[in-house]
């Protein structure tokens, strides 16, 4: 075979690969919104969930969903971002720093159920909280930390090393540099990194099943005083999100109508992950090019 | 201060040693470097020359492993000393490096980063500072009206003259210059020896090529590096015409390196 056959044979190869991954992809969304997308209404989407009857809606799964997100990312983001820089920036090479590393890279691949039992232990028995948005926030954390790091670190180490001179020769103290020319500039992988572990939490559900609860008081968003009891914002509360919703209906649900509930919880879902993705990356682009000044 | 007076050396070196690991990259070296004068080393790669002029604002300390020994004396104080600030050392000591490498952000931002850091807040001031940086550079005409655009998006050789500006902006004494031509085509490169010329009128320069007839043009004095070892260093009219040592001239007469 010579070598301009072998070439057409691997073009072929990987067209054809990519093909089955996005038909793979199709595939799956098609089902999805085939089966889901019916079920959605505005009345879906704003009434509570009900444990017996049909009709029920997902207004507080979806909320819960956001707002644990939204928990888990402000304890992880900026210490994520801080281990990143430090993994890249301060540790000296040598045993620790690799102990670290496999430390963090061990941690990544834990089991989430393992997760949630340990935080079961941790964050709702030790603590005495019971089921708490926070508990499940701090569970979500332990797994998505290492990725955060690891992102961040291997954001960082891709700067050229010659933009770092650059400031450091300008007079600029090491923290100024980081702050001022390498952040920016590893901000997109940065970024891409947060969003990828934002998709893990969205779609997380035996983490917290343990740990947030499979229930959610009866809530008044009304109510924006974050330590009563009612309010939405009450990191003390237990909160069942949409991810978990969907498995507790189908695997105990006693409504009539769980088809319709976990087909169209399913949907918004899937929806809420992309439009957090494209909206992640839309905003993350907008300050990229204003600190890059590129149009 | 009392010997600043007699002599115009802004840098005395003496008996600089300096070791990568077991390597001794530096062996020996004394060198005065005089004031507004434009200083060139050349020699053969890996003859040490970039090292010399990275220990001038000690860039090399980057590097884990490296060990340097003796005096290097600027104004007065040895910076070898471990109390030396860094920071105030390379305000006043600048350097521009082989390649372009401005930072991805405006043509503004690039040259106000320093000064901006280093504490100027007024818009004005600071307007003032990137307008006469820009203009020393003459990278004023070419870009006056488009500020704010990317600086990645210049050419390479105003991309280098940026960064000249930019390291001009701090205000430092000397410049220190890395090869800052060899990735330039004629006429950019051009451009940067006139300012060379230029600029030795305000700064010290030292600038490290592998040019001969470039450090020929532009320099007052010229300095021959060959296996870490400084051979010979003496005016640059004098080193092209009646080199001392004999392997200074086989160097320029281009039978090695």
């Amino acid at each position: 075979m010579n070598s301009k056959t072998a070439d057409r044979i691997a073009t072929g190869a990987f067209i054809a690969i990519a093909i089955i991954i996005v038909s793979i992809l199709a595939g799956l969304f098609f089902y999805i919104f085939i089966n889901g997308l019916k079920y959605i209404s505005f009345d879906f989407l704003t009434t509570p969930s009900s444990n017996v009857r049909a009709g029920g809606g997902i207004r507080d799964q979806l909320f819960n969903s956001f707002y644990i997100l939204f928990i888990t990312m402000l304890i992880t983001v900026p210490i994520g971002i801080g281990g990143g820089i430090y993994m890249a920036e301060y540790a000296k090479p040598g045993k620790v720093t690799d102990l670290i590393r496999t430390c963090i890279e061990v941690l990544s691949s834990l089991p989430s159920i393992v997760i949630g039992m340990f935080g079961l232990l941790v964050f709702v028995n030790t603590t005495g909280w019971g089921y708490t948005i926070l508990g499940g926030a701090l569970a979500l954390t332990v797994f998505n930390l290492p990725t955060m790091v690891r992102t961040t670190e291997d954001a960082i180490r891709a700067v050229p090393r010659d933009l770092k001179e650059a400031s450091l020769a300008l007079g600029i103290t090491h923290w100024h540099t980081i702050k001022t020319v390498i952040l920016p500039t590893a901000f997109p992988s940065i970024l891409t990194g947060a969003i990828l572990a934002s998709g893990r939490v969205f779609g997380e559900a035996a983490a917290l099943l343990f740990t947030a609860g499979l229930s959610t008081p009866r809530l008044d968003y009304a109510n924006w005083n974050p330590f009563s009891e009612q309010s939405p914002l009450n990191i003390f509360r237990p909160a069942e999100t949409l991810a978990v919703h969907i498995w507790s209906v189908n695997t105990q649900g006693l409504i009539p109508d769980v088809e319709a509930v976990s087909s169209g919880s399913a949907a918004v879902l899937v929806i809420s992950v992309l439009i957090f993705n494209l909206g992640a990356r839309w905003i993350g682009s907008i300050i990229h090019k204003r600190v890059t000044a590129t149009k | 201060m009392a010997i600043q007076t007699l002599t115009r050396d802004i840098f005395d070196v003496k008996d600089l040693n300096l070791w990568y690991g077991d390597h001794h990259a530096l062996k020996g070296i004394n060198f005065p470097i005089q004031k507004k004068e434009v200083t060139a080393m050349i020699g053969p790669s890996g003859c040490g020359k970039s090292t010399f002029l990275k220990t001038l604002n000690l860039m090399n300390k980057m590097i884990p492993s490296v060990k340097i020994t003796g005096e290097v004396n600027f104004d007065g104080q040895n910076i070898l000393n471990p109390k030396t600030d860094l920071v105030e050392l390379r305000k006043h000591v600048g350097m521009v490096f082989q390649k372009g490498n401005p930072f991805p952000q405006s043509i503004f931002d690039n040259v106000a980063y320093g000064p901006r850091i280093h504490g100027i807040k007024k818009k004005k001031h600071l307007d003032e500072i990137v307008t006469k940086a820009l203009m020393d550079v003459a990278l004023w005409d070419e870009v006056k009206d488009r500020l704010s655009a990317p600086a990645l998006g210049l050419s390479g050789g105003q991309q280098q003259r940026l960064c000249i500006a930019r390291a001009l902006a701090t205000k430092p004494d000397v410049l220190l210059m890395d090869e800052p031509t060899s990735a330039l085509d004629p006429i950019s490169t051009l451009k940067i020896e006139e300012l060379i010329f230029e600029l030795k009128e305000k700064y010290t320069i030292v600038i490290v090529t592998h040019n001969m007839q470039q450090a020929a043009r532009v320099s007052d004095k010229t300095a021959f590096f060959l296996m870490g070892e400084l051979i010979e260093c003496d005016d640059t009219a004098k080193i092209f015409s009646m080199p001392k040592d004999s392997r200074t001239e086989d160097y320029i007469t281009g039978r090695f390196g």
